[in-house]
């Protein structure tokens, strides 16, 4: 069930240029049922920013009743809710949207996980379900440079973990799909989330492969009823268009037109 | 006796709040949330004949205390919101007031016909206003011979009072008010948005994929507190008045303007339980200006 909960900061630091990583807690984080969902957060109570913020689920705790969000702090609206102490309280709006589904591997198996820079957070939720029922997990994760890197030590708990940089500066240097071209991964499914083109590459490179992309879009409400978060689907599909908000933002490779 | 309860053509109101059409979808999403049949009413999204795409993306963006919107009418057609959206609306006590759109005279006059039949429709909304598609929309709403005509031509097969939700791109709205008044409109929905432009720093061009949008949000609540105000003065029909309302005080606001009922857009995006959290705290605000009824709050802003 969505519901509108003001939650409690309980920790806050940066993790990386402009990246936040923030724990909040409040009863909100016992209606989240997938990795990859996320909250709409309403940073003022003025209308200065107007609308909410839509953040993906990096990890949740249900007994601690706590959720960690990792955001880059670029826009006016994510600079203010970076700039929160800790105690202060958050209106959050969710859990929102469709995320992965761990029932898609099983135990044995090898999942890919790819990520591209604030797209990375969702697949640590999904990394530690996927891992927990005994699926191995190879993560891929691109970032622009060194001093964007976050969670290396935390994916490579869970996995075998590639550190792939646009300059080179820190682990190989390109994009993803270069370094999956180097060295190939034998795997079951694919999991991703992160900039469109690179959702793009990932599917194409990948198109005989079972996988879940999950996309990113403006939104206005995240509920569902504004029609500004939709895609186009590929030909074939029942209906032409999707939303990312509620329809999504996870979808099986194929659905969305890349 | 119901203190917010509020009488206009074809629509008994419990209270005068409900959601602006385009921004509530279909009620769907909100029915999660809360119980609909608490609203005074339902705009529902704008119907076409067919079913409509709408905009490339992006369709938003942010403005000062406000956005921008290019939409496009998307919707699923007039076939598939009377046999899906409707009858599922059906299931809450709750007039329906329902927003229709098209290219030409002939497109509106069809879906008016069928959908003014729906039992659960007790008004329509002719939407002769939406700055953001090529044809139909805004051109009817910008001339007052063609908004004239088409409200004519809809009044003539609809089955259930007609309101015409008014433009505020023009130079003087009481020139189409007052047209679509003599043409036998039952009633004036207004503001649609304001067209406007964001551009993007970097590249310098438009942010939204359409160029422009339509604005709304609390910025343009002064702009639609004044043609509301002229609006009123000009002509006899009720007005139900919407533009920037974010709490109860600009009810208020747009109640002593001259309008009959509220229309709630925007904010449903902000606060997806604004509707409900408004009704609620509009006694207290009664009280604290010594009212009765809502209905004393009409017009007061014309009382010599």
């Amino acid at each position: 069930m969505i519901v509108q909960n003001r939650m409690a900061i309980c920790s806050t630091r940066q993790i990386a240029d402009n990246i936040i990583e923030m724990v909040l807690t409040g009863n909100l984080v016992n209606e989240i049922v997938s990795p990859g969902q996320f909250v709409h957060i309403r940073v003022t109570d003025t209308f200065e920013p107007l609308l909410r913020r839509p953040i993906s689920i990096a990890s949740f705790d249900k007994e601690k009743e706590q959720m960690t969000l990792i955001f880059r702090a670029e826009g006016r609206g994510t600079q203010l809710l970076a700039a929160k102490q800790i105690g202060a309280e958050v209106d959050a709006l969710g859990p929102l949207g469709n995320g992965f589904s761990a029932a898609n591997s099983v135990a044995g198996e090898t999942a890919l996980l790819i990520g591209g820079g604030i797209g990375v957070p969702p697949l640590y939720q999904l990394s530690k379900e996927l891992t927990a029922k005994g699926v191995h997990c190879v993560h891929i994760l691109g970032f622009q440079s060194a001093t964007a890197v976050f969670y290396e030590e935390e994916f490579t708990a869970l996995g075998e973990t590639r550190i792939v940089t646009a300059d080179g500066s820190a682990g190989e240097r390109g994009f993803v799909t270069d370094s999956l071209a180097r060295n190939p991964v034998d795997f079951k499914t694919y999991y991703t989330c992160g900039p469109t083109p690179m959702l793009h590459a990932v599917q194409q490179a990948f198109h005989d492969k079972q996988g879940f992309l999950s996309f990113e879009q403006r939104m206005g409400c995240g509920i569902g009823a504004c029609f500004a978060c939709v895609c186009e689907t590929q030909n074939g599909q029942d209906l032409p268009y999707v939303k990312v908000c509620s329809d999504g933002p996870v979808f099986p490779a194929g659905v969305v037109a890349l | 006796m119901n203190r917010l309860a509020v009488e206009l053509p074809g629509l008994s109101l419990k209270n005068p709040i409900m959601p602006a059409s385009g921004c509530f979808g279909f009620g769907k999403e909100y029915g999660n949330l809360y119980d609909l049949s608490q609203l005074g009413a339902i705009m529902i999204k704008a119907t076409t004949l067919e079913t409509r795409f709408g905009n490339p993306t992006p369709r938003v963006a942010e403005t000062a205390a406000g956005m921008l919107n290019a939409i496009g009418l998307q919707n699923p057609g007039l076939e598939r919101v009377l046999a899906e959206e409707l009858t599922r609306l059906a299931n809450h006590d709750v007039p329906i007031i329902a927003n229709v759109a098209g290219s030409e005279t002939e497109d509106y006059v069809q879906v008016a016909e069928a959908i003014s039949k729906a039992p659960n429709v007790k008004a329509l909304e002719l939407n002769i206003s939406c700055p953001n598609v090529k044809c139909g929309g805004i051109a009817f709403g910008t001339d007052p011979k063609l908004a004239a005509e088409l409200t004519s031509a809809v009044k003539q097969v609809s089955s259930v009072p007609v309101y015409v939700k008014l433009s505020p791109n023009v130079s003087d709205i009481t020139v189409i008010a007052k047209a679509v008044e003599a043409a036998g409109a039952d009633g004036i929905t207004m503001i649609n948005t304001l067209v406007g432009m964001r551009l993007d720093r970097k590249t310098g061009k438009p942010v939204i994929a359409n160029g422009t949008g339509g604005l709304s949000g609390p910025a343009v609540k002064p702009v639609a507190i004044r043609m509301v105000y002229e609006v009123s003065k000009a002509v006899n029909i009720p007005i139900i008045g919407m533009g920037g309302v974010t709490d109860a005080g600009d009810v208020i606001d747009f109640l002593s303007a001259g309008a009959s009922a509220v229309a709630v857009g925007t904010a449903n995006f902000v606060n997806p339980f604004v509707c409900p959290e408004i009704i609620h705290a509009l006694p207290a605000l009664l009280d604290e200006l010594g009212l009765e009824n809502i209905t004393d709050l009409i017009g007061r802003s014309h009382a010599v």
